[in-house]
This record gives C-alpha cells, structure tokens and sequence, in this order.
C-alpha cells in the first residue's frame, strides 16, 4: 500500500506543476488574442477615453508580468479574484460589492457536474453492457450495428447529434423539453427531466469509445490460455467473459471510463450552449469572448484539475485491480 | 403617409402647447377584453451574466424588457403607434425658449415595496447617472440638466443647459428607471420598482421572474407571472419557440424565418424601426472630402439588392439618412436614391475623375453579412468606374481599431427615438461618435439647423426644419445608409398582441409584459 500512497503524493505533485504550466499557457494564449476586455465589453462605444478609464480601473495598464502573478499570488492564497465584466460593473455604479469569481463558477460548476452525474450513470453501464455483449457474440450482425452505431454517433458533431435528438425527441415526439434551462430550487426529478436531452446527447458521444475499449480488451484475453481452461471446464461463455475475463480487463477501461468522464466536465462547451444548460461550459465560452481572464483562467483550472484527478484516480484503481502493477519492476 | 401625419399631430399636442398627455394614455385595449392570468414566458436574447437591476448598465433587450418593460417605469414612454406618453409623469409643460420643464407626476403611485411615489424619487433616481464614478449611458442627458427643483410632492421643474424641445422624449429612455428615492442601493439589489409586474427572481445571465403587481397604477396587469430565459443562440431559441417552451422569442434567424412562418401556431411579427446598417466615410479624408466623390458613391451602391440579399427581404433601403420610420419627423416622401452608374460617373468627372480605386473595411462585427455586403457594392461599384477593394478585417477589436479609424467602412446604429439624439449622437461636428468626422466648414447648413431645431417647439417648422437636414444627408452626407434592418420576432397564438407594435425596440418596443395577453 505504501508504493499506491507514494504514486499519488507524487502525482499530486506533478498535477500541481500541470496546473501553473496550464495557467501559464492560458493567460498567455487568451492575452494574443486581438482586442482585450476593454475593447471587447465597449464595442461600439469604445472611444480612447473609455478604454483608457477601463483598463486603468481594472489593472489593465499594468504589465503582464505584475498582473500573472498578483493573479498567482491570490491564487495560492485560494482568491481567485473578481471576474473583469463584476469589476467593470462595480465601477460603473460605483458600489463596492463584488461577485467573486469562486461564487460565480461555483453554482454553474455544481450544474455541469450533476449534467456529467447523469451522463455518467446512463453511458457507463450501458457501453460496458455493450461492450460485453459484443465481444461475447463478436462478429455477429448485434456486433456490427453496434459498433456502426457507436462509431458514426462518435463521428458525428456534438451539435449535430443534439440537434437530431431535439427533432426525434422534442420536436417530432415532444416526450422531453429542448430547453434544459435548469435552476436552484427544482425539484430533483424536474431537474433531472430538463438534463435529460442534453445527458443523452454527451452519451452517444462517450458511449463509442468505452463500449470499443470494453470489447477489446475483453476479446484480447479470450486467447488466453486461462481462458481457454475456463471454457474447457464447461462454464457457459456469458460466465467466462464476466467472471474470468472482465476481471483481468478492467484496468484499460477503468482508464477510458476515467477519460471520457473528464471530457464530460471539460467538453460539454457546445452541448451546454446548444441546450442552454447553465453550465461552466457557457460561461467559459462567454467568458473568452468578452477577455475576462480571472473567469478563463479559473475555468481552465477546474478543467485542468478535473483531468489530473481523474487520471490518477484511474491509475490507482487499475493499479488496485491488477496486483502485478503494485510492484514495478 | 397617415402613420406620419397622426405621430406629428401628436407631437404638436403635447409639445407646442405644453399640454396634459392625458388624453394620449394607454392606446392598447383596455384590459377587461382580455383573458386576465397565465404565465408569459418568453425566449430573449442578449443576457449577460452581469446583468442586474441597476438601469445605467442596460444595453440590451433582456434586460431592457426584464426593467423598463416589466418592473421598472420611466418618466414618460414611447407607445406602440410612435406617440410620446407619460407614464410615471402625468403631464409636462415647456418654456417658452424650451429650457424649463416642468412635470407634473401620477398621484397614488407605489414602489413594490409600499413606499409612495414622489418628486424626491425622480431627482434622485436622475442623480445616479450623474453620481461621482458612475459611467451612464445615460449621463450626457441627465449631465444637460443644471438645476432639479421638487416644487411640491408632485411636481418636478428641471432647467436645461440649452432649450432641448425633445427633453421629454429623453426621459423615456431605458437607462432612466425610477428608484425609491431612500433606499436605491435596496431597490438595485432586489428589483423594486413601480412596474405592472414585482420582481421574484432575476439569475444573471439565466432567467427572471416576476408576478403581478395588484397595486400598479397602470391598471391590471393582464399575467399572472411572466419569465424571461436567457437564450443567446439562435437555434436554440428557435426550438424553444416550436417545441413550445416558451411563448414568443426575439430575433428570428433571417435564413430560417421561413420555416417558422410555416408553422401554423405561430405568428411571425416583423416591423421596421430606427435600426439602419451603414457605411461611413471620413469626410476629412482623400477622396471623400469632395462631396462629388460621395455623390458618387451613394449613386454607386445598389441598395435593393442589398435589401434583397443581405437582409433577405427583411428590411427597407435607406435613403443616407440614420432617421427612420420610427423618428417623428421621418421624411418618408423624400426622393429615394437609386442605384444609377451612369450618374455615379457624371459625379465622378465633376470631381475630376475618370475612376478610382478605393479601400473599404468590413467585418461582420459591424453587422451580420457586412462583408458581403461589401462585395455586393464592390460589384455595382465597378459599372460606374470606381474600383473597392473590400478589405475583411478581424472582428475582436473592430470598433477600436477600425471604426472611426479606417478611412470607409461598415458600421451599425440602432438608431435613437428622436432626430435630434441621433444627430447630437452621431453627426454634430466634434462629437466623438461622429464617424464621418463631417465638421463645421462642410456642413456648416446642417449644424445651424441642428441646433436650431432642438429648441424649437413649432412641430411644424421643426418638420421643415429635419426635413431640410434629411435632404442635406442624402444630398452631401458622409455615411451611405443603404438599409434599415426589420427587427423580425415571433409569437404563439397562444399570446394576443395589439394591432400596433412598437417599432423603436424589438419586442414591443420591449413591453411585451404590459401591452401582451393570454389569447
């Protein structure tokens, strides 16, 4: 247990080290970009003077260096700072009162995770019940639409697939509403409901890839000689790929589970605008367009964290399902 | 032209003889037609998540709906037909030089939180523009007025910089809610106006509540509740509105208008207002600082075609001039410009020239299909010799960089409610947002009416006198107004709409919550 317990304070480390680079990168990457926050939030009316006053009250005439790392500073101290668009608004009107950038995401955050909560209970057991049933009868006619299935939803765009479902399920069959606009203070099942379309969506997106994984690494080991002693025993071939084979396969497709639940935190973007989810997705994308850096870099922090963690969380539990990992050569 | 000629009678009777605009009350049915109750629930675009309660940030429609719309009122208001009404004011009276204003307030008035409705309410609600560190839209208005007298509970005098006729028209703008005078910081925080309808719940950049308010002064509000969700993209509100999720929605995709018209339980409402698309030139630079080669120009751009393929149909040609059929002085009947080559040329030799090569910036920053509205003109443009160069340029930075910057290029207005705020907004000499830098020694006829006629109180000289500036635009102007853009919405029969709907804002004139019912 001690070499899992040294993995993971190691892993901490590096995704700690991950998450500057990452911050980093970003406030350098959103800063190229033509236009700042000024420019961008004025428009129209962007006169000199305007501009001038804006970038002055927000610390934008600062160099980048000293802005990087007061952001950095406040950062490590848990501030994330005030998003640019509370910043300019409380100096419009003169009040003190600030929306912190931890306030702002934190309601949207919750609401993108319970989004990939119910995504996650639909496309896991379905792609891993997928899965085993395709490699139990692989090369079958039930194997081939599967994946043909899978594969093309997986191809497919995300707002193209959400807007066939709004046609099928919303439009043409109104059984569930096009408008997942979900808020505090709905009951659970209303709530769920709204999520609905928008989950089902994210699911034939992330249901190819681990229905794929499950079949291939459970079709790898069936010319394992310890499987082939299972099915000489006489056990039915449902027995063999469940009870002797899953075992032995779970670590790659803990791995892709762990990914693919990344992405349903980190790429439900253009699921989340389609379906006018109030997600973190669409306020990251509001965000990098008006140049609000504080929001960009938090979002970016979440993302970023969000795949660090679950990463090693797949790695410790493959590492937990396969005892030969726990001692490295 | 009858629209016209009621809009101006209507001007006359309240400006020429400083009279009560009681008699010009509500124009929408009275309420008892109706079915009273349900739930108004409409699909709006342009929210933010920094959006609040506070008018001096409103720059687009959800809010301006969820306030002034819903919870909040003005002094006075802009009715469906184009006439000026009062709504918090009751009537108002001029000197006769047009300085002094005097506005007598609706007695009997409640905040939503109980407290009475009085003069100390309007100067303080009007100082929040002018507060230390405020940045107001709003502020050039209420900066012209030097003095706020409460004369008693129910009346307010203000005097004015310079004779302004249109100054009640001013205070009908979006930006100048009225707050309860003791407690304004409250009354931001939570919504507590003296709307139809009392804020429950407004979630930034998401949705917002309201429900009737009994008390209102403006009679029964025909809902019982009304919710506003934030919806940017297009085609999600579009599936919002067929799916029935909500009831009406803003801004209809033109490419997909036609679809929507085809459903049978809608209704498609499409008015054309101030809203103009437009290409301006810098008169203080080569070539355009000779009014021939502008002549030229405006000869040059073929603006049915534009109006046809740009807009799809949805729209009218512009005629040079930002002033538009929902301005009361609008000079409908004037001569249209047309696209003719052949004069574009006579112009171009009486500016001493055989042809001409010149650079035009556009970006669909400045308005969607500015780009190829360009090359639209880049095509007419070359029959008569002149040679555009249509440059695309990025949109992030576009109004900074571009916009007042490049010599030609694409730009939009909105347009404003009178002649007189779009001019001292975008064509008196030296303001900032003048964008054809047209100044004093090249339109010295135009500034003279200009500010002659802002303190006139005769309509009908003030009619002559907008008149002429029109005709000064179209004939020497430095901005090319080729189209005024529809604001297209749409609207479930389930929801019964006025025959007349405001064209100054979309939605109503965004008072969709007090002039809309149950159907």
């Amino acid at each position: 247990m001690d070499s899992v317990l040294r993995i993971i304070i190691q892993r901490l480390g590096l995704g700690a080290l991950t998450l500057l680079v990452v911050s980093i990168v970003i406030f350098i990457a959103v800063n190229l970009l033509p236009g700042d926050f000024a420019q961008a939030i004025l428009g129209q009316g962007a006169t000199p003077e305007a501009i001038e006053s804006i970038r002055r009250d927000l610390g934008l005439d600062q160099p980048y260096l000293s802005r990087y790392f007061n952001w950095l500073a406040g950062t490590l101290q848990g501030d994330l700072g005030t998003s640019f668009a509370q910043a300019n608004f409380a100096s419009f009107t003169g009040s003190q009162e600030l929306t912190t950038v931890a306030a702002q995401i934190a309601p949207r955050f919750e609401n993108t995770m319970f989004l990939a909560g119910v995504t996650a209970a639909i496309a896991v057991p379905v792609s891993l019940t997928l899965g085993i049933l395709a490699a139990l009868y692989r090369n079958s006619v039930f194997d081939r639409a599967t994946n043909i299935f899978t594969l093309s939803s997986i191809s497919s765009p995300e707002f193209f697939l959400a807007y066939i479902l709004i046609l099928f399920l919303a439009v043409l069959n109104p059984l569930l509403p096009s408008l997942s606009n979900i808020f505090e203070g709905m009951s659970l099942s209303e709530r769920f409901i709204k999520t609905l379309l928008p989950a089902l969506t994210l699911t034939l997106v992330v249901t190819a890839h681990m229905m794929r994984m499950t079949r291939a690494a459970i079709i790898n080991l069936l010319a394992s000689p310890y499987i082939e002693m299972a099915r000489l025993k006489g056990l039915s071939p449902m027995r063999v790929i469940v009870v002797h084979a899953l075992p032995n396969a779970l670590a790659p497709i803990i791995n892709v589970i762990a990914l693919n639940l990344a992405y349903l935190i980190t790429g439900v973007v253009v699921v989340e605008v389609v379906f006018v989810y109030p997600g973190i997705g669409q306020l990251f994308v509001d965000s990098v367009k008006i140049r609000d850096i504080p929001v960009v870099q938090a979002c970016c922090l979440i993302f970023a964290g969000a795949y660090i963690l679950l990463n090693l969380l797949a790695d410790i539990l493959s590492i937990l399902s396969n005892p030969r990992l726990r001692h490295p050569k | 032209m009858t629209r016209l000629n009621r809009r101006q009678f209507a001007v006359s009777a309240l400006a020429a003889a400083g009279y009560s605009s009681r008699a010009l009350a509500h124009d929408s049915p009275p309420p008892h037609d109706h079915v009273m109750g349900g739930t108004l629930t409409a699909g709006l675009s342009g929210a933010n998540t920094s959006d609040s309660w506070d008018g001096r940030t409103h720059s687009d429609l959800f809010m301006i709906a969820s306030a002034m719309g819903c919870v909040f009122d003005c002094l006075t208001e802009n009715g469906a037909d184009g006439t000026l009404q009062g709504e918090l004011a009751e009537s108002w009276e001029a000197s006769a030089d047009a300085k002094t204003w005097t506005f007598n307030l609706r007695q009997g008035v409640t905040f939503h939180n109980g407290k009475d409705f009085g003069a100390d309410d309007v100067i303080a609600s009007l100082q929040m523009h002018v507060a230390e560190g405020a940045k107001s839209a709003a502020k050039p208005i209420v900066s012209a007025i030097t003095e706020m007298k409460k004369m008693n509970d129910h009346q307010v005098q203000f005097v004015l910089e310079n004779g302004n006729a249109d100054f009640p028209y001013l205070l009908s703008d979006y930006h100048i809610l009225m707050y309860p005078a003791d407690d304004i910081e409250g009354a931001i925080a939570n919504g507590i106006g003296t709307g139809m309808y009392r804020a429950v719940n407004l979630d930034p950049g998401v949705r917002m509540i309201a429900e009737r308010y009994d008390g209102s002064y403006k009679g029964m509000a025909h809902f019982d509740s009304i919710e506003y969700i934030a919806i940017n993209d297009n085609t999600a509100r579009m599936n919002a509105l067929l799916t029935g999720q909500v009831d009406a929605i803003n801004r209809i995709d033109f490419k997909t208008e036609a679809l929507l018209r085809a459903n049978p339980n809608l209704r498609i409402q499409e008015v054309t207002g101030n809203q103009h698309y437009t290409f301006p030139m810098l008169t203080d630079v080569e070539p355009f600082n000779d009014v021939n080669v502008r002549r030229a120009l405006k000869y040059a751009i073929n603006r049915q075609e534009m109006v046809d393929k740009i807009l799809l149909g949805h729209g009218q040609v512009g005629n040079d001039t930002p002033i538009g059929p929902a301005n009361p002085y609008y000079a409908g009947n004037m001569e249209q410009l047309a696209y003719d080559p052949d004069k574009a040329k006579f112009h171009l030799q009486q500016a001493g020239l055989s042809s001409i090569d010149i650079d035009l910036s556009a970006s669909n920053a400045a308005f969607e299909g500015a780009v190829d509205a360009a090359q639209l003109f880049q095509a007419s443009a070359k029959a008569a010799g002149i040679n555009i160069n249509v440059v695309q340029e990025p949109s992030d930075g576009y109004w900074s960089n571009v916009w007042l910057k490049k010599p030609f290029c694409a730009c939009y207005w909105s347009g404003r409610a009178t002649e007189d705020w779009m001019f001292s907004t975008a064509y008196e000499a030296g303001v900032p947002w003048n964008d054809s830098q047209w100044d004093e020694k090249d339109s010295a006829r135009f500034q003279e009416l200009l500010v002659t006629a802002r303190a006139e109180l005769d309509p009908a000289r003030r009619a002559e006198q907008y008149g002429e500036m029109q005709q000064i635009l179209r004939d020497d102007g430095g901005v090319l107004v080729p189209m005024f853009a529809n604001y297209v919405q749409a609207v479930s029969n389930k929801i019964g709409t006025p025959n007349t709907i405001g064209n100054l804002w979309q939605m109503d004139n965004a008072r969709m919550a007090e002039r809309w019912w149950m159907a």
